[in-house]
């Protein structure tokens, strides 16, 4: 199932903050949108799932999810959005509880999902007793128990420190390999972009439109944490956004 | 700088932290309690303070004995008990129940928050007489009073713990596509459980002072008839007993809360 973005714009009370974007998000490939702050990268990604809608413009889905995928549009946020109150199990049954799927599925799925996550052993946990990484390892898990169509990743790194980040992408891209998801994944972080995505979309600064589309062509598993191809990529990006960055940084915050 | 200078200069650097961090000191409680009795005692006995001022802790504790033997303890406690849990049930299952729907229902809250706003700081008791009207002399002018009192704080609490409720887990909730009615229950709910308990804490307390307000009118037995009967004939031994139970029974209240939160609210940290 492909994705499709026409002429999308969007405004909040009269300011404008999406223009006319148009993109296509391939079935099987991971497409990165890293702009400046309030370009609003994340508002692209609640429009594309339906958490929103556009004032103009509309998301198409291009063909049928497959008829196995309990929520075809699932996202994965920053600030993992787990319920404290239930364990790592019950976060994930949470997703697949009003499915009419019967006690033993919706096990099976949790184990299944617990251990491609690596989480097997922390099943009864609760999220307060887990680390960053490991909470957004069950977000992962419970985003993967609904077989997603598309996975719509809201800067999911961005709350963890470096070293967690860097394991997390490894797992990421570990999952990727056995199973060719398609995904969004919104970062600011340029380094996350090169290693994840296939094709990056450069927002402008406010109002966000298209810069510029940037396809990286090196597979996900041979991209190597200091890889001068990857660096060369990752300045050429940066080139780009960085007039943006600095006038994003200075401008005053509009409530 | 010099060895010898450092050598002499060299003192561990000041503790300046800590504090501001509330933790359980057991039994001090009970002996803050326990002092102010036994200075009361000391105190009535020495005739620092006269009878007329104070009863004698030890009086008012054999009252309560006597009261005990007579068998009229339960004859009170009973019926005082039996108004506090319906009166208090309905009236805090009604104010949840409204306080969720005003949480939820941008109609209902314009309509109904003005509404609550206006009836919370009438005293409740004021309406006494009203209740006796509408409801009879007997229980229900009671029920009615003390239902009415937990209401109001009980809807103020759960539509704010409603309010409170973190937006990113409801989204979360609607990205999955939950339905509507698991929203509530799976996440609305739990997440307002803290403030809703924390709310009750305090309209649990307010059904007590309205206990002994409900029974100033046509009640021969409870712990706030004994009361008014033993304030009116200056009865000060049997006044503190009365008292006593009272503030035994919101301990005892609190306890149960505290309780339930265990219970309910393991999750927190």
């Amino acid at each position: 199932m492909n994705l499709q973005l026409t002429q999308i714009s969007h405004s909040y009370d009269g300011l404008e903050v999406l223009r006319e974007i148009d993109l296509t998000i391939p079935a099987g490939k991971i497409v990165c949108i890293v702009g400046p702050s309030g370009c609003g990268k994340s508002t692209l990604l609640r429009l594309i799932g339906g958490l929103e809608r556009p004032s103009n413009g509309h998301v198409l889905q291009l063909g049928s999810p497959p008829s196995h995928s309990l929520n075809p549009l699932t996202y994965i946020f920053q600030d993992f959005a787990l319920l404290p109150w239930r364990s790592v199990a019950g976060n994930i049954s949470l997703a697949l509880e009003d499915h009419n799927l019967t006690a033993n599925e919706i096990e099976d799925i949790i184990g299944d999902v617990l251990a491609r996550t690596k989480l097997a052993d922390f099943r009864d946990a609760f999220p307060k007793q887990l680390s960053g990484g490991m909470k957004q390892r069950v977000a992962i898990a419970r985003a993967l128990a609904v077989r997603p169509a598309v996975m719509l990743m809201d800067e999911p790194l961005s709350a963890l420190d470096s070293q967690t980040r860097e394991l997390l992408m490894d797992d990421l891209i570990g999952l990727w390999s056995r199973e060719k998801f398609t995904a969004v994944y919104v970062t600011h972080n340029l380094s996350e972009a090169v290693r994840l995505g296939h094709s990056i979309v450069i927002l402008s600064g406010r109002p966000g439109r298209i810069r510029e589309i940037v396809e990286i062509d090196t597979p996900l598993d041979q991209r190597q944490l200091g890889d001068p191809e990857l660096e060369r990529q990752q300045q050429h990006l940066w080139q780009l956004m960085r007039d943006e960055a600095e006038a994003a940084d200075k401008e005053l915050i509009h409530v | 700088m010099s060895d010898r200078g450092s050598a002499d200069n060299q003192r561990v650097v000041e503790f300046r932290g800590g504090g501001f961090a509330p933790h359980p000191r057991r039994w001090i409680g009970l002996a803050v309690f326990v002092v102010l009795v036994l200075f009361v005692e000391a105190g009535t006995r020495a005739g620092l303070i006269s009878n007329l001022t104070l009863p004698r802790p030890s009086d008012v504790f054999a009252t309560f004995v006597e009261l005990f033997q007579s068998g009229l303890l339960w004859k009170h406690l009973f019926p005082s008990i039996t108004r506090l849990i319906v009166g208090a049930l309905m009236g805090a299952t009604v104010g949840i129940g409204v306080g969720i729907l005003i949480g939820l229902f941008s109609l209902i809250r314009a309509g109904l928050v003005p509404l609550v706003a206006a009836i919370f700081p009438i005293p409740k008791i004021a309406l006494l007489p009203l209740f006796v009207i509408w409801f009879g002399i007997d229980e229900g002018s009671k029920y009615a009073l003390i239902a009415f009192g937990t209401f109001t704080p009980t809807v103020v609490a759960t539509y704010g713990a409603v309010d409170n409720v973190d937006r990113t887990l409801i989204r979360m909730g609607q990205s999955f596509s939950l339905p509507w009615l698991s929203i509530v229950r799976k996440i609305v709910l739990p997440g307002a459980m803290p403030g809703i308990l924390s709310g009750l804490r305090v309209s649990l307390a307010i059904a007590i002072i309205l206990l002994v307000a409900a029974e100033m009118l046509g009640a021969e037995y409870g712990i706030g008839a004994y009361i008014l009967e033993a304030g009116s004939l200056y009865d000060l031994e049997r006044l503190f007993v009365g008292v006593a139970i009272l503030s035994i029974l919101g301990v005892c209240v609190s306890t149960i809360l505290t309780l339930v939160e265990k219970r309910l609210l393991r999750w927190r940290v």
